[in-house]
């Protein structure tokens, strides 16, 4: 019975094989063919039908990371026996030079057809196995990868036999596709000459100017009306304590002053639509009330436009909090964060705006005021982008048991920055907000809401946190003199460069640390102090501390806006939403979307130096393929089998790509695909009622002779 | 009754971008799970025919998982979207055969969730363990 079957499987596949001519004969024409560098007298196999498929198979150890958990000689004697194998070994590592040299010498020798490793995931190597299956002289993509590493050997540990099992079948399994694999040649698409960047702080700036540096034409869309991002609300920076706004200003300005960067505040991306080398982006100009200096004089209002002069603010009715002081100031409908913005261009906010007009008539003959203005919309055309889209705090508010906007006396860190800044709503004298008095005893809270497992806040460490409380102190005996300072901690998070030294020297200031989580805090109505109250684990003894202020470190979480933003570009994220990097390890600044990288925190907390480093990283990362000129796509494409397509439009409206059409063709309807615009996703493929769409790669007898293969396990 | 030696047999059916790297992080992870699912790799859920499941069951799989990532996060926008349509199409054809449709499970896997990849395959296998041997080998024989 199953030898039956194994004879008419075979038979069905002789025969797919005949049907997958078809579809590369034509495939040839439109793409920049890449094989002149492959002298075709190399190539050993002809790729006729009428050639029987010999593949090679070989199983690696990965030291004993494979080899621990399954059994090789086993797996390759049954390697051996599959249909169409003629060549099976094993090596203690694949990927080394000696193993990738079996993979080319076998080809040759064993005049192979396909190649079949069985190691890692895919996802690993499956480039590294493509070049060495290319280098032996067959097409790259005769090659086919067994995943019995991730996915078998290291998670199934302890049943060496069935892990071996699993091992042969998955073996079995891509030698079927592999007899079924044909050539493919990437298609080849030339690199716009420009990037974007989204986010404009400490990450976004540092990228944009490294990418201008490197004469690349760089878009850098932020969507406040001014850059710097959180690093423009801090005070001062830990380990060095340099003035947070003295060292990013510079930076500030570099940015509006490029050349290459063409910056774009008060902007969103409204959608994105191509691929590496060509996105084609959307921004929407969110409609700010004021006109700049060129604008200005794009409608002919000559010498006219915002130059920042402010006249417009005092005459503004309108008095809100001003968000970038933490609320703690005021500001009018129109407005500017603070003096050092760039660009220097006032914005109003329509929300609170009465249109009463006097700001139009304090501005006069500049003209730069239209209360009319509407959204515009402006497309650009990218190669590459970076996402640095950034932190906001964790709404600590949440945690009722620490009071925050429940007791007046209990703030924030990033409030704190701006208390302590003398450019801040009290010109850096640290307050009481219940009563303006300077404080004498503070408690800082830390890992306020991170690390918390159990509760409403985020289960990660929010890195930055520990660095700064203990500059807080130290800005608070700076400042207030007599002043006693308590951090209840969990454990001094001070692991980067001159930081555990930073530790010490706070130590030494004399601030005190209690090792234990806040339990709650509670204000004493009377004088609105607060009794923090925790367990002191060191002591083992509880603790009720009076304090005059209590500074929560709040969690991060990323920026609110960062969820739409990264679906645009197909970015993935955690389950806690920083956005997903290609691989932790070796590929930290790409995203699994090529051309999409990602900068600064939006990743995951980073402090300011880890912060520039990966926007350093990713902005080479970024225009590499800009200097290259060209990229190579895989060639994933959907092809019409026309003989078959009944030309019903079906596949039409599920491309997600908007890539196929309905075209006359001899007398009647078939569907086109337009390569440019397909990315292989297969969706059109899979639904076709007359298996008239052979997706590259993915074809339907490739995926249903691994089906077949898949039952030719036998019974067990 | 099965007999003693019968081990289900289940076909996984994977998009590379999630559920298949989820399940590449459940190995870096050494989440230890059953071992009695293979996998094919395709690249989006979207690709995923119909026919491909119901092949598998009349060829007399115990059990299929097809699984992409959440709605919302397809590398190919929506791609998912229209393969779960397709899936539960499946479903409701399993339905109407009298072939339990607990054999067949779409789960949604990202990237970053080895652990519930563990827990997903954990709880296919246990299934179908429990409902035993696919009817329709009973056929095929
Ligand atoms: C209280 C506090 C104190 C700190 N102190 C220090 C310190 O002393 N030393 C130190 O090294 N680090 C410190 N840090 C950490 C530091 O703030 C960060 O490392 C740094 O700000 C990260 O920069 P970023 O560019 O990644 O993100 P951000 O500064 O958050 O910038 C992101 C930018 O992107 C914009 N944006 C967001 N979403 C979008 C979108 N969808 N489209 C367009 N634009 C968007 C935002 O408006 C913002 O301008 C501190 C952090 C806090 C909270
Ligand atoms: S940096 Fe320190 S305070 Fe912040 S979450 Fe990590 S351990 Fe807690
Ligand atoms: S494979 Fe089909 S559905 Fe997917 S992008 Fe290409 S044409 Fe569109
Ligand atoms: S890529 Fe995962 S479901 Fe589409």
């Amino acid at each position: 019975m199953a030898e039956k079957k194994k004879a008419s499987t075979k038979k069905t596949e002789a025969k797919k094989q005949e049907v997958k001519h078809e579809a590369p004969v034509k495939q040839e024409a439109p793409v920049k063919m890449e094989a002149k560098t492959q002298a075709p007298a190399k190539v050993p196999v002809t790729t006729g039908p009428k050639v029987k498929p010999r593949i090679g198979v070989f199983i690696c150890h990965c030291g004993t990371n494979i080899a621990g958990s399954i059994d090789i000689k086993a797996v390759e004697a049954y390697a051996k026996t599959l249909p169409y194998v003629v060549h099976a070994d094993n090596y203690q590592y694949i990927c080394s030079t000696p193993g990738q040299k079996k993979i080319t010498d076998a080809i040759k020798e064993q005049k192979l057809t396909g190649t079949v490793v069985a190691a890692c995931s895919p996802r690993l190597h499956e480039p590294t196995f493509r070049t060495a299956t290319k280098e032996g002289g067959l097409n790259p993509f005769r090659f086919e990868m067994a995943n019995i590493r991730e996915q078998n050997a290291w998670v199934h540990m302890h049943d060496k036999e069935a892990a071996t099992e699993k091992a042969k079948d998955a073996v079995r399994i891509a030698v079927a596709k592999a007899s079924l694999l044909q050539d493919l040649t990437p298609k080849t698409v030339s690199v716009e000459k420009a990037a974007m960047v989204v986010g404009a702080g400490i990450a976004g700036m540092q990228a944009a100017l490294d990418l201008a540096a490197a004469g690349i034409k760089t878009y850098l869309i932020e969507k406040s009306p001014s850059i710097g991002g959180r690093m423009s609300q801090l005070d001062k920076t830990f380990p060095t304590l340099d003035c947070s706004q003295c060292i990013l200003t510079p930076k500030m300005v570099d940015v509006g002053r490029s050349p290459n960067i063409e910056l774009m505040t008060y902007c969103d991306v409204e959608s994105v639509e191509g691929f590496i080398g060509n996105f084609d982006v959307t921004i929407r100009k969110k409609a700010r009330g004021v006109l700049s200096m060129p604008e200005a004089e794009a409608k002919g209002i000559v010498g006219g436009g915002c130059n920042g002069c402010g006249d417009c603010e005092p005459v503004c009715p309108v008095i809100k909090p001003n968000p970038f002081e933490m609320g703690m100031k005021p500001r009018k409908a129109i407005y500017i964060y603070h003096p050092q913005v760039v660009p220097l261009l006032y914005t109003i906010d329509w929300d609170s705006c009465v249109k009463c007009g006097l700001c139009v008539t304090a501005c006069g003959e500049k003209k730069a005021i239209d209360l009319e203005q509407k959204d515009e919309f402006v497309k650009v055309k990218v190669g590459t982008a970076i996402l640095a889209t950034g932190f906001d705090l964790f709404p600590i508010e949440k945690k009722t048991e620490w009071g925050y906007k429940t007791y007046e006396n209990v703030v924030t860190s990033l409030e704190f920055e701006r208390l302590i800044c003398a450019s801040g709503p009290t010109s850096g004298h640290l307050i009481r907000p219940s009563d303006g008095e300077t404080p004498k005893r503070v408690a800082f809270v830390l890992c306020a809401g991170s690390r918390d497992n159990a509760g409403i806040g985020k289960p990660y460490c929010s890195r930055f946190c520990c660095m700064y409380s203990l500059k807080h102190a130290h800005q608070i005996y700076e400042k207030i003199p007599g002043v006693a300072s308590y951090l209840f901690y969990m454990d001094i998070r001070s692991f980067g460069k001159m930081y555990e030294e930073f530790y010490y020297r706070i130590q030494d200031e004399g601030a005190k640390f209690i090792r234990g989580r806040v339990a709650n805090i509670l204000e004493d109505p009377a004088t609105k102090n607060l009794h923090v109250y925790a367990d002191d684990t060191l002591l083992n003894r509880p603790v009720d501390m009076e304090v005059d202020l209590v500074v929560l470190a709040a969690a991060v979480q990323p920026g609110w806006d960062t969820d739409r933003t990264r679906k645009l570009f197909g970015v993935s994220c955690s389950s806690d939403g920083w956005l997903l990097e290609a691989h932790p390890k070796l590929n930290p600044c790409g995203t699994t979307t090529a051309g999409v990288f990602i900068a600064g925190v939006c990743q995951g907390p980073k402090d300011i130096p880890d912060t520039v480093s990966s926007a350093e990283g990713a902005a080479s990362a970024a225009s590499i393929p800009i200097h290259k000129g060209e990229v190579e796509l895989e060639p994933y494409f959907a092809m019409c089998i026309e003989e078959k397509c009944a030309g019903c439009g079906m596949c039409v409206n599920l491309c997600p790509y908007s890539a196929l059409a309905l075209v006359e063709k001899d007398g009647r309807k078939v569907m086109e695909v337009t390569e440019a615009k397909c990315k292989g996703c297969g969706t059109c493929g899979g639904f076709c009622p007359g298996g008239a769409i052979w997706m590259n790669h993915f074809a339907t007898p490739q995926i249903v002779a691994q089906i077949d293969a898949f039952f030719l396990g036998g019974e067990r | 009754m099965a007999d003693e030696t019968w081990k289900p047999k289940i076909l996984g059916i994977l998009c590379n971008w999630c559920s298949y790297a989820g399940a590449d992080l459940a190995g870096g992870g050494r989440i230890q799970y059953p071992p009695d699912v293979r996998i094919v790799r395709v690249m989006c859920s979207g690709r995923i025919d119909a026919l491909f499941v119901l092949k598998c069951f009349a060829d007399g799989a115990d059990g299929v998982l097809v699984s992409g990532c959440h709605f919302g996060d397809c590398h190919y926008l929506e791609g998912n979207f229209k393969g779960a349509k397709r899936m539960f199409m499946v479903k409701r054809l399993m339905k109407s055969i009298g072939l339990d449709d607990r054999r067949f499970r779409m789960t949604f896997v990202s990237a970053s969730e080895g652990a519930k990849w563990g827990k997903v395959i954990t709880d296919v296998v246990t299934t179908i363990n429990e409902l035993g041997p696919s009817p329709i080998k009973e056929f095929n024989k």
